[in-house]
């Protein structure tokens, strides 16, 4: 039994005798019960007729009722309009005009308002298709929200169709809002997510979900419906170049908040007219939301950039940090592609290091003195993977990976490869200017050199300097001189004409730059500590300390 | 750090100009006889303007009275101000722009060219405190500016200029010709 009211036969009437679906008919009488619109439509349509020939009969107690009214209505012949629009006539369609008693029991034709998506666009055979499609793309998940793009006609359709029962509704005094009507989004979902999610195995629906199963429809037979509003409302639809068509859903919907009901009818007949044919459904699109993971990096080699690097459009360097993760980290997730990030970056020359020795060091020395002395070892660096058909591994998984990882390659190697949060990642980007980070840096005196020349590099403390922007990057950022500190250096003496300067400084200091000068623009410099010319020779990132991600004990 | 054997010479490794930077020279500019340029144009298409060795202010000991970027009353290269990753604001530089006129103790006055189309992105403010930086280090801390030429003309504003070894070709001619009685 359907949950309708008395005030409701009217409405009826004139619905199905307009070309309206029996679901639709639903809509419009507001019907909230879930479970009515998974009927079939033949036993919705026998119903609703049963329920309007009842009124006929109770027409002398129904005082709400005008029986007259209701008697011309289903007979299927709809009062002229007052002012009715030139296409008006071409509605006088067989379907609309026939008799109920005829229509139930031909084939329905397609509804003037939901094009057919309430019909036969969600039966039982489209809920298998809809979970085939899906099925074959071969994600994991335990949850979905199915997802519903309709032509954007159908808010025209839809308002037409309202236009057509308020009418009715008015000379009856009921109260009665747009707002209540069941959207035809809303009861497709009814319909079908239950099916679908049988179909695929009983997964849950909600109406969130990282999966999202993407149902579209489309219908070219009526796209025109919606031009008229572009005059009528030039306003609402402004070319937009990501767009193909100005008439988006959004722009239609706020063109039809804005149009009074009496222009809208003078360019558009109310109750829609009958279209030839339904929708076409578009394919199913599946999309997961991103699975982000992050880790640290070591990069052992001189001549591996951190980012593929191209010059004029060719690339110099085969390979790079960040592609030599994403490969295996993309084929374990099965994702569609990846956004690296890191806490800075390194040139293509330089080294990270931090190797597994010091890593048991700084442990040990936690066990023993109980003080808690975080040595992290690498560079930060965060994933997110777009469109992962795979979203969750376990820790051995990670490990698992982590390892294919650090065998593709001895150029890198990867520690504390975990599945963060996308607010967890951000952790990473904060502070980058507070952190502090550690180099070695194998530095060329151009005098000759004796060990106590060098032995007071490891008195100096908390240096400014007064850095302009290095030539090295000045065509890409802006000229500016940057204050930043070498916390501590100390220096290790190798030759005449060489010795490690190790350094401790705060993040976003070009050591380079320290160590040759850069023609004197950073200020001091090793050049004029030393009061001889220095050069670097080769640099090493010691360590980036970043207490995210957090360590994972090996 | 391994893999490395340093070795005990000074001259182990290129310098930061050998590394980073192509030498392009402009010679006798503007007719003036051994008034020569050297521009040194980074990788990335940035281009430093320094004397070339062979510059007369280089030559006899000369030493440097004064530097001066007003170039016209109107005309400061001090006041170039830059702004932003695009350089708003710069400066715009032609091949015979005056940078700075440089007056030596022999009271003899020198300009100094930008060489190059470009912006102007800045001076070196250093060699007024200490004019001996363009004698010591004319090829680094010495240098005079600092031009970017537009990304499009990067390739082609070298077109007029010498290389190093088309450069070294007219030194050593210059040499003949002074050995010979003309």
């Amino acid at each position: 039994m359907l949950p309708l009211k008395e005030k409701d036969k009217p409405i009826i009437q004139k619905l199905l005798s307009a070309g309206c679906c029996p679901r639709c008919v639903l809509r419009f009488c507001c019907v909230s019960l879930q479970a009515a619109y998974r009927h079939r439509q033949q036993n919705i349509l026998k119903e609703l007729v049963a329920f309007i020939s009842d009124t006929e009969t109770q027409d002398s107690e129904a005082p709400e009722s005008s029986g007259e009214h209701n008697k011309s209505n289903v007979a299927a012949a709809p009062e002229p309009p007052e002012d009715p629009p030139s296409k008006r006539v071409k509605l006088e369609q067989p379907c609309s005009d026939a008799p109920l008693e005829e229509v139930k029991d031909k084939d329905p034709c397609v509804c003037v308002v939901c094009l057919g998506i309430l019909q036969d666009l969600c039966d039982s055979t489209r809920a298998v298709k809809i979970a085939e499609a899906v099925k074959a793309q071969n994600y994991e998940f335990d949850s979905l929200v199915l997802s519903v793009s309709l032509p954007a006609q159908l808010c025209v359709r839809e308002h037409s169709c309202w236009l057509h029962v308020k009418k009715e509704v008015r000379e009856k005094g009921l109260v009665f809002d747009k707002e209540d009507i069941v959207q035809v989004k809303e009861a497709f979902k009814w319909i079908m997510q239950g099916q679908v999610a049988k179909e695929l195995g009983g997964v849950a629906v909600f109406t969130k979900s990282a999966f999202e199963v993407g149902v579209e429809f489309t219908h070219p037979e009526s796209d025109a419906d919606c031009h008229f509003l572009a005059s009528v409302c030039p306003d609402c639809f402004k070319a937009n170049k990501n767009k193909q068509s100005v008439f988006t859903r959004m722009a239609v919907v706020k063109a039809l908040e804005q149009i009074s009901d009496g222009k809208f009818l003078k360019h558009y007949p109310s109750p829609p007219t009958q279209p030839i044919s339904c929708c076409s459904p578009q394919d199913v699109q599946c999309l997961h939301v991103s699975v982000f993971v992050a880790g640290r990096y070591n990069k052992f080699c001189r001549s591996l950039p951190q980012t593929p690097w191209v010059i004029d459009g060719e690339r110099r360097m085969e390979s790079s940090v960040e592609e030599l993760i994403a490969a295996p980290v993309l084929s374990a997730f099965r994702a569609d592609g990846f956004n690296f990030s890191s806490s800075g970056r390194e040139d293509v020359d330089v080294r990270t290091l931090g190797n597994g020795e010091t890593h048991v060091a700084a442990q040990s020395s936690l066990h023993n003195d109980g003080l808690h002395v975080f040595v992290f070892l690498g560079r930060p660096f965060a994933m997110e993977l777009l469109n992962p058909h795979k979203s969750r591994l376990n820790q051995a998984e990670m490990k698992q990976l982590q390892e294919t990882i650090n065998e593709s390659s001895d150029k890198i190697r990867v520690r504390d490869l975990q599945i963060v949060t996308r607010e967890a990642m951000s952790r990473m980007k904060e502070g980058e200017e507070e952190k502090t980070k550690s180099y070695t840096a194998l530095v060329w005196t151009q005098k000759a050199i004796q060990k106590d020349d060098i032995a007071f590099i490891d008195d100096i403390k908390d240096l400014t300097l007064d850095q302009k922007t290095p030539l090295r990057v000045l065509h890409r950022r802006a000229l500016a001189v940057r204050h930043r500190v070498i916390h501590s250096m100390n220096a290790c003496f190798l030759d005449s004409h060489h010795f490690h300067l190790g350094l401790k400084t705060q993040a976003g200091t070009y050591i380079k730059e320290f160590v040759h000068g850069d023609f004197g623009r950073t200020k001091p410099n090793l050049s004029q500590l030393l009061k001889t010319d220095t050069d670097i020779l080769e640099l090493d990132v010691e360590s980036v300390d970043v207490d995210w991600p957090p360590a994972i004990p090996e | 750090m391994d893999g490395l054997e340093p070795k005990d010479t000074a001259d182990s490794a290129p310098s930061v100009i050998d590394r980073y930077f192509t030498r392009w020279y402009r010679t006798d500019m503007k007719g003036k006889q051994c008034e020569d340029h050297c521009i040194l144009q980074h990788s990335n298409r940035l281009c430093v303007v320094t004397l070339a060795e062979t510059h007369p202010i280089l030559q006899n000991g000369r030493a440097v009275k004064s530097i001066n970027y007003q170039i016209s009353n109107g005309c400061s290269r001090l006041s170039n101000k830059v702004s932003g990753k695009s350089k708003r604001g710069g400066q715009f530089l032609t091949d015979f722009a005056p940078l700075c006129r440089i007056t030596c103790t022999d009271e003899t006055e020198y300009t100094i060219y930008s060489c190059i189309r470009g912006r102007l992105l800045e001076v070196n403010e250093n060699i007024l405190e200490t004019p001996s930086l363009l004698l010591e280090k004319p090829a680094t801390e010495g240098y005079v500016a600092v031009i970017l030429p537009k990304f499009e003309e990067s390739k082609s504003i070298t077109e007029n200029l010498l290389s190093r070894e088309q450069f070294e070709q007219v030194v050593s001619k210059r040499g003949a010709a002074e050995s010979q009685p003309s």
